[in-house]
Parts: C-alpha cells; structure tokens; sequence
C-alpha cells in the first residue's frame, strides 16, 4: 500500500484514505460560455497521459477532507511529491532533485 | 510399520508418537512430522491423483512447493481445507486427512482413463473440442467438466473459525528463517529498531534443520541454530514470527504476512483465532527466501517414489524418513550428489547416480566411489515403471547427440532428482524489482531494487552456507564473518531442465508442470500451434496455473519453449509473479469482517419498527429499507396496491431517512448554490423550497433533491439515498479548488437526522396537534415551504413537500427520537387509517406523477431537455456546473433518447423494467432499438399499468405507438405524457 504525504495533515498516511481526483492544474475556465465548443470540449475531455512525471489531484478523503495535488512517476507508481491547491506547479528542476 | 523410520536420525521426537488417519487408514507417526513425512515413514507413497489424467501420484517436495501431494485436512464439519500440502501439514494426533481428486478410491480411480485416452487431451483441448453443439455448453459440457477437473472440494457448511486483522511496523523485516535470514536478524538485533523475522514453516531454520553435518564456527549447524534463535528469543527487538507466510510484497515496503495458529493443534486445544493477517510496513526489507530445487523433465518423472533430491534429504536428516531402500539418483547438478550420500550412510542403498552431465566433478566421483556408489556419467533416463510407486528406472548412454536405445532398467523403490535451483524471487518481483538472467544457474536473479529491499543468500543466486550467512549479516547490518565447514559444498553450474531420449518426443509424458498435468509436448505443441510468447503459452497449456504457481515447473517451461521457439529464453519473456506467495485462506484475507461485519448494513433509527411489523427489506445503497409492509396473506401486489390506495385516500407513512441532505452555510452560501445547481437560488425567500438539479460538467444529470432555505445563509439540501457522499464530494471539489474565494461551509447531516414523510390528503389534520410555533394553513405554510419548529416538543424542521402529488409532509428530527415520534404519529394516526408504506409505494406514487428516480429513469448520459425538465434551468443564470455542456453538439442534437410515458394497449400489461423499445413489431431481428423502460408498475389508482422509458426523439412522438419485444409476445403501448395522474396537481391543495 502506498503511503501518501498530506501536505494538510503534513503526515504521510496509507493509501486507503485518500482518492484519486483526476489530473491536476486544469482550471475551470472563467466564463465558459465565452468558449467554442472545442475549446470546451479540450477542457471537459482532453487528459494528459504521461510516461513518468504526472501532475494530479488527490482528495484526503477519510482524513482531512482537502484536496491536494501530487506529482506522481507513473513509470515506478512513486510519489515524487504533494504540495496545496492554488500553489504553483513544481519545477522540473525541484522534481528532479526531490526524484533523486 | 514404521519400517523406512531410521532411528536417531531427525529432529523428531521419536519418543512422542501420535496417530493420524489418511484416507480413513490409522498410521503412527511422531510429534515434529509432517503428514508427508509420516505417510513416507510408513512406506505410503501413493498420495493423490493428477488433475487432468488422475495419474497416481506422490510427493515431490518437502515443503511448501509441493505440487502433487495435496490433500483435503478435516477438521470437523465447515472445517475441511481442501488442497492443503501434506508436506506442510504437520502431525497431530488425530489428524485426519483425504486424498483428492479420485473416484472410487486413490488406488483404483476410473477417471484414470484420462491417461490411456490422453491423446485426445493435448494443450487447448478443452479449447478445441467443446466447440459445438452450442446447446451442449451449458448442459452438457459444462457440469461434466467440472464433476472430473478441479482439485478438492470446497466445504460446504459455514466456516465456524475466528480469523483476526492487525497492523505492525518495523525498522527491518526479515522474510526467511534460514542461515542468510538468521544471520541478518542477529546482526539487526544488535542496531537500534524493531526486527521482525518470519518463517513459513513451523520450526526456523530452512536448510540448516536438513544438513546435520554442516558446522557453523565449530558447532553442529543445528546448535548453532539453537543458539542463534535463543538469542533472537531474548533481544527485546526483535519478534520471531514462525507458521508466518509473507504471502504478497507491496507499494512502499507494505507486506501481508499470513500466520496460521491453531492448524497444528489437536482437538479442542485450540483457543482464539485460526489465522491472523498481518500488514506490515518496514523501513527495509531483507528477502532471504532460498531457492527450490528443480525436478528433471523425463518420461514418467511423476510416478509417486519419484521426488526431489533435497526433499529426501529434508525427510532423511529433518525427520529421520529413507523415502526408499533402494534409490536411484538421477541429476544434472552436484547438489544432488550429497542427498545420495546422506541416504546411504544411512543405510538405504544407492542403486545408482545417473548424471546426464558428461564430466562431472572428481572430487564427487570419489566420495560416491568411497560409498560404493556406482556414477554413471553421460546417461540419460528414458523410462520409470511401476503402477503405484516407481519400480525400475530405465538409463541409456548418451553419446554426443545421440541416446543408446538399448537401455539398463534398474529395479528401484524411489527415485531421486536434482536439476538445479530456482531462486525464490516471488516477493522480489511482487515489489517490481528487476531481474536478470544467469546463465550459469539458468535462472533468473534479482537485478535492481525498486523498494528499499534486498536479497541474501540463495534467493539472489548466491549458494553456500558461508556466503548466505555473510552477506545475511551484511544486509542486517553487521560485519560477522563465519567459520563454515560443508560436507560438500557447490556452486550452480549444470543445471539441465530435459533429459535427452532416443524414443519419439511427441509420445512420450514427460511432466513440467506437475499439478496441472503439463507436458514438455504439450508445451512443443502450444509453440508449432504458433504461441510465442510465455504469457500465451501459460495460458494456453496452463503450466504455472495451478495453486502452487509454477514453483517447480515455470523455468523448467520457459526453458523448454525457448528450445522449441529457438531463441534465447531472455526473449522468450517471465510470467509475472503475483501474491499470494502461496494459497491464503480467504478467512485470513476477511479477518475480521466475517459474518455480520462483512458487508456492514445501514438502518435508521425507525428500521427496528419496520422490522417488528413485518417489512420486506430492500438494499439502496448501503442502507436497508422497508420495501413493503404485507398483512397477512399478502403478496407484494397485493400490499403494494392497499399501501398505494390508503395514501391517496387519507394516510401513508413513510421513513425517509436515508435522504442524503447536506447543509450549507455562509455568506456566499447562495452563490455557491446558484453554481451548483442549475436552478436560481438568489431569489428563494426564507422558508421556501425548491427543487434543484445538479449536472456534471458533462451537461448530464447527476443528483436532485427538494431544498429549503432556513435562512439568508443557510441552506438545507437533500440528495438521492445514493447519491450523498458523492453530491457532498463533488461540492467540496469545486468550493475547494475551482471557488476558495466563497466563504461556503459543507456539512454532511444525513445521520443527524430522522425523517417521517406523511402523505395523503389526512396529512395535516395528523400533524396539526403535534407542530409547535407554525401555522400549518395553506397559506401560511404553503407548498414547498419549510419552517424550524418544535414537533412532540423536539427541534424539528419541517417541510411541506410531496414526492407522491398527494398533501405531504416532511418531518426532521433528531435521529435518536426518529422512533419514538415514528410511534406517536402511528398511534395518533389510527383514526384516519394510518398506513406505512415502502419504497415500492414510494416508486409507485412518484412514477404516476412522473417524477423521476435519478439512476433509474436517468443513467449518466440525460440532460435535463431529455428528462424534459428544461424548467429546472435558471433562465437567467450565466454559468453552472454543466451549463456550457447544455449547449454542446452532441447534446442539441436531433434523436436524442428523451423521457417519455407509455401506456399499454392492454392496461393490465405492467412492462418489465429494462425492455428495449421498437417502432414496428416486424423486423428481421436484431430489431432496431430506439430505447427502452426505465420504470414500470401497476397502478392501483388508476386501474391501468405506468411506464417511462427513453426513447429516442421520444418528446416529438407523443401519440405514436410503440412495441415492446418479449421472448413470447410483442406488447403494443403508446408514447404519452410522462404525468399519468393529477395532471394539474391539484391534490396537493386539500384543505
């Protein structure tokens, strides 16, 4: 069972109490009425599926209730890192030293 | 009649004996055995029939990689363990055990015909033959080929035994009790933090409890031993944890660890639970799993006296068993030489060492010289006689290429095999370490580490006392080195999985996989069938497959189809190794939700009620609810229509506590609401309800729900019985993460509180008496109002809404007094009939109404214009979740499935739920479905059957008639409005 750091908690817990909320740093566009229908279709639809760094959301379920994001490696199933909603997405140098 | 008993040899106590029963027989045997090494003891070979031939079989191994010997361990009645190793089972007296797999007995089984008739069974043959008549596949073939296959049986009365679940957590874990595992343990027992060190078998030790003669810094490797696991017993860090099976090595160190507690104990003196599963993680993990021999492939190699050789020496030196009197042994590797060895200074004779190797080690040739053993150097084995045990073995000469076809038959009672070793690198893989193949050993070892894990001893590849013990005590942590002295010590070198015949390959059985019945032709077959990968040909000749996962035969498969595909077995690809490392009972795996816990119900506070009166339950969601409540002599149909009728007429009651509600409060509680729901909230005064309809930003609905404002503030939300956690989740999503701006707090209240729905046109004359503070008038306390208020003198707050068009109400209290009010409003209700009704009723009620059941009238993919509920939107509103979706293509578009009524031409015709719609009855089949029903009941009220169903374009069809296929008629129904009954719902406005 993988343990998860809860950047809330600031406690790394078992993978049981924590859910999976899809990837991480797609806003909701501000007005989507303004959008074309591709654009909201890309939105609603369009997901990265990367081999080795992937931003996503978690959601502390039977924690804390709060949301976080992580960086994952889906490579090795390895959690590189957690860090707040709203704070910016970790740079490939930080993700790269937090790798190692 | 313990004649192959050697006295003073073994580690059982041969003072101590006890009697166990096999196949109804009494045998004796002492404390320490095995059933295996009992049953050998007293010359039992004979243990079992194979699985698909019903060949008689016996014991290969002597411990948990035991592919033949499996036996049915009764312990009473709902106590039968079906396919348990009798190499792991140990003795008690009393034991009883049967053997499986045979029909009419062990010795003489009429399924054996399989074998004469085997050609007509090659690989994929149930594949190939079972193929027609169509009609045969579930009368025929089926229950024919599950009466002869399958291993033993499973027990058919309740598992009576307790099983627990704990965690533990640890600085080094240490898998295998053998020297490089003993050597690891002591040397972390010595640093800081919490060892723990697990065996599977019942006595730690592994190799050194079977090799008496080896010395470890000038003591005998058993007290060595003895005194390594005293020490162990004594460091207060360190916890010894034998009968404990590391069944599966997960993410971030996490293993399951299966201890088995009371198997071993006689009748009655055992006391707590049977197993307990342990999830362990470990800072560090160090794998000293060993390695398991290889049985050489050769024609009869699964004749019962035909074993291992490491086995016979585990049964000789553990537990003072000669498995024959007259043993050959046939090998490829030297550690075959000293299990021949061992048994003769033990007095068995040795009739011969048939090595296929051309040139064997001289040192090896002297020491069997020295015995007056006779080596043959260059041979092969092309035969092995005997019905019930092994009785000669045939041995031709190989010259280069070629096999001698004149042969030397051996008379024998055993015969004894070495073909090298397979490191046991299961937990290695369960974790995604990486693997590399060694030539060498042909065998794969572990390469690199993707947890923070290690392996020591024989399990990484590296043989010998010494150096398990050295590198064991390195990985824990020491520097210790160890004097060694080993009888005869090897390395890896000869391995060889097929021994070279001069007879006809495609004739002859010679087993790979022993509990599955696999051939080295059957795998050849699977590669000329065109099979090219290993996964593929494992499936197709299932070898590998059976409950012991290929422990003896995988490499020996891989080998053979690398051969036969020609090219190199690093290409020919593993199999993945996959938990549990051996069969786990599916006791320890429940733990402690057996029973009652296993699937825990929901129930309100008013189920016990419903339960005294007689309700028919139904599951929704995790919760159980009254379904009906029938009187005496009453079918469903008949309580369904007097509950439908009583409630329209003057009274139902109702238990609806299971709604989901959620409150939501805050400054920015109604902005919140206003982009949740697609319904305008702003404007709800206080007081008032309103229904609302949730959509996923895919446009689809997801969740309804009537909700009250109590104040600017505060809003009272009710969701689908299913639907909460998911509504409650979904609302956190967005205010967490798209909106932290909104000063909104989420607080799921579904458990908080009780709620009674009363309905019929007696609803308020009922309710008057007990409400405090409201004026229940209709226009003071309209349709869809809500007022916090006193009920029976208790916080309440009560709606005045109606999910079945008739006057209704909604009263929440505190779930604790949900019964006691439930009570006092029945017997108040006497005098208007008062009569409780279920979810059926609810059903039914709504579905006259067309009220939609989301889930069930909805399925993910309708918009609210398909359930024709464009009202629900908020004409005004600029954005919701969902909003932009609604204006999507796809979902505009022409042909649409929407939400429709149906009316059956016979009236009395009640639809099934889920029959798919056509526009003409005739069509060639498959018929053109445009949809289908999604609700169907009789309706009591209006003496006729209602239905909604989708149908494609169905809103512009109104009038147009449409058939519904059945598989004995086609029934005629008309497309019409979804609301069948009080369409301008004037019901609702009884004075």
């Amino acid at each position: 069972m993988m343990m998860i750091e809860c950047p809330i908690c600031n406690e790394k817990r078992p993978e049981l109490e924590f859910r999976y909320a899809g990837e991480a740093h797609i806003a909701r566009p501000e007005n989507p009425s303004a959008l074309s229908d591709d654009e909201w279709a890309k939105y609603l639809f369009i997901r990265n599926n990367p081999r080795g760094t992937h931003f996503e959301r978690w959601v502390h379920a039977h924690g804390c209730a709060k949301f976080f994001n992580a960086v994952r490696d889906t490579v090795s199933d390895k959690f590189v890192m957690t860090y707040k909603c709203g704070e910016q997405r970790p740079s490939p140098e930080t993700i790269a030293e937090r790798s190692s | 009649m313990n004649n192959f008993r050697r006295v003073g040899r073994g580690r059982v106590n041969q003072n101590a004996p006890v009697e166990f029963t096999f196949d109804g027989a009494t045998y004796q045997g002492y404390e320490g055995d095995t059933l295996a090494s009992a049953l050998l003891a007293n010359g039992v070979h004979l243990v079992g029939r194979s699985f698909k031939y019903h060949r008689p079989r016996g014991i290969l191994a002597a411990g948990s990689d035991e592919a033949n010997a499996l036996v049915a361990f009764d312990r009473g009645p709902g106590r039968v363990t079906p396919n348990v190793r009798a190499t792991t089972l140990e003795l008690f007296d009393g034991l009883t055990a049967q053997s499986q797999n045979n029909w009419p007995s062990l010795k003489f089984d009429v399924t054996s015909l399989n074998d004469v008739f085997s050609a007509f069974f090659p690989a994929g043959f149930y594949n190939k033959t079972f193929m027609w008549p169509k009609s045969f596949w579930d009368k025929v073939y089926e229950p024919v080929i599950r009466a002869t296959a399958g291993l033993g049986p499973a027990p058919k009365a309740e598992d009576p035994d307790k099983y627990e679940a704990c965690y533990a957590h640890c600085e080094t874990l240490i898998v295998g009790a053998g020297p490089a595992g003993v050597a690891a343990a002591l040397a972390a027992a010595k640093q800081a933090g919490r060892v723990i060190l697990v065996d599977e078998q019942a006595e730690p030790g592994g190799s050194l409890l079977s090799t008496p003669e080896a010395m470890i810094d000038g003591l005998p490797a058993a007290d060595w031993l003895a005194r390594s696991l005293d020490e162990l017993e004594k460091a207060e860090n360190v916890t010894l944890m034998p009968r404990t099976t590391a069944i599966g090595y997960y993410h971030d160190n996490f293993l399951g660890l299966a201890e088995r507690l009371t198997d071993h104990l006689k009748d009655g003196e055992a006391d707590g639970p049977r197993e307990r599963l342990y999830r362990v993680w470990a800072k560090k993990i160090i794998l000293a799993t060993g390695a398991i021999e290889r049985p050489l492939v050769f024609a009869g190699n699964d004749r019962p006296g035909v074993m291992l050789a490491s086995a016979a020496q585990t049964f000789l030196n553990r537990y003072g068993v000669a498995v024959g009197e007259r043993i050959a042994l046939v090998t490829s590797h030297d550690s075959g030489y000293q299990a021949a060895f061992d048994l003769a200074d033990a007095n068995s004779q040795i009739v011969s060492i048939i090595d296929c190797r051309p040139q064997v080690d001289e040192n090896l040739q002297a020491e069997a010289e020295k015995r007056g053993i006779e080596v043959r150097v260059g041979w092969t084995v092309t035969a092995t006689a005997g019905r019930h045990r092994v009785s000669s073995v045939t041995t031709n000469k190989v010259n280069g290429d070629q096999v001698d076809p004149k042969g030397e038959t051996l008379s024998c009672d055993a015969v004894i095999m070495s073909g090298g070793w397979t490191p046991s690198v299961h937990l290695w893989s369960h974790s995604k370490g990486s693997l590399k193949w060694r030539e060498d050993l042909a065998a794969y070892v572990p390469d690199q580490a993707n947890e923070n894990a290690v392996c020591v001893g024989a399990c990484n590849g590296d043989f010998g006392l010494g150096v398990a013990l050295e590198t064991g005590a390195n990985a824990g942590g020491g520097n210790d080195s160890f004097e060694v002295v080993e009888p005869a010590p090897w390395t890896g070198d000869g391995a060889l999985e097929i021994l070279p015949t001069h007879r006809d390959e495609s004739r002859v059985k010679a087993f790979v996989d022993f509990q599955n019945d696999v051939t080295a032709k059957d795998i050849r077959l699977a590669v000329r069938e065109g099979f090219k990968s290993i996964e593929h040909i494992k499936r197709y000749t299932t070898t590998g497959m059976a409950t012991d996962q290929g422990k003896t035969s995988n490499l020996n498969g891989l080998q053979i189809a690398s051969r036969a595909l020609n090219r190199p077995v690093t290409q020919v690809g593993l199999t993945t190794f996959r938990p549990p490392y051996t069969p786990t009972t599916f006791g320890a795996l429940a733990g402690n939700n057996g029973g009652a816990a296993f699937d825990v119900v929901r129930k309100t506070s008013i189920d016990g009620w419903a339960e005294e009166n007689g309700a028919v339950f139904e599951p929704v969601a995790l919760w159980r609810r009254a379904r009906y409540f029938p009187q005496k002599g009453e079918d469903m149909h008949k309580a369904v229509a007097r509950e439908c009728k009583a409630t329209r007429e003057s009274l139902g009651i109702f238990d609806a506590s299971t709604l989901g509600k959620i409150e939501v409060v805050g400054p920015d509680a109604a902005e919140f609401m206003n982009r949740m729901y697609t319904n305008p909230w702003t404007k709800l005064g206080v007081g008032r309800c309103r229904y609302g309809l949730m959509l996923g930003e895919d446009g689809y609905i997801m969740d309804d729900g009537v909700i009250g404002r109590l104040a600017e503030d505060r809003f009272h939300v009710t969701t689908t019985t299913g639907g909460a956690p998911r509504v409650l989740a979904h609302m956190e999503d967005y205010l967490q993460t798209e909106w932290p701006d909104l000063d909104v707090w989420l607080t799921s209240i579904t458990e908080q509180w009780a709620v009674i729905a009363l309905n019929g046109p007696n609803a308020r004359k009922l309710i008057e008496p007990f409400v405090e503070g409201v004026d229940l008038s209709p226009d003071a306390f309209p349709h869809m109002a809500v007022r916090e208020c006193k009920v029976c003198g208790v916080d309440a707050r009560l709606f005045r809404v109606s999910f079945s068009g008739e006057l209704g109400f909604e009263i929440n209290v505190p779930a604790h007094y949900g019964r006691a009010l439930w009570e006092m409003l029945y017997e108040a209700g006497k005098q208007y009939d008062i009569t409780p009704y279920g979810t059926e009723v609810m059903h039914v009620l709504r579905a006259e109404k067309g009220f939609i059941i989301v889930g069930q009238d909805t399925d993910g993919t309708v918009t609210p214009y398909d359930a024709g509920m464009s009202w629900a939107i908020g004409k005004k509103k600029t954005d919701f979740v969902g909003m932009r979706s609604l204006a999507r293509p796809d979902i505009v578009a022409e042909g649409r499935k929407q939400l429709v009524g149906l009316k059956t031409s016979d009236p009395k015709t009640v639809l099934e739920e889920g029959a798919q719609i056509v526009m003409t009855p005739d069509q060639p089949i498959p018929m053109d479905m445009v949809g289908h029903v999604t609700s169907s009941y009789w309706s009591e009220t209006l003496g006729c059957s209602v239905a909604l169903a989708l149908v494609a374009n169905g809103h512009a069809l109104k009038g147009e008639t449409i058939y519904v296929p059945m598989p004995d008629k086609m029934i005629k129904a008309e497309i019409v409005e979804t609301i069948f009954y009080d369409k301008q719902g004037e019901r609702l406005n009884v004075i």
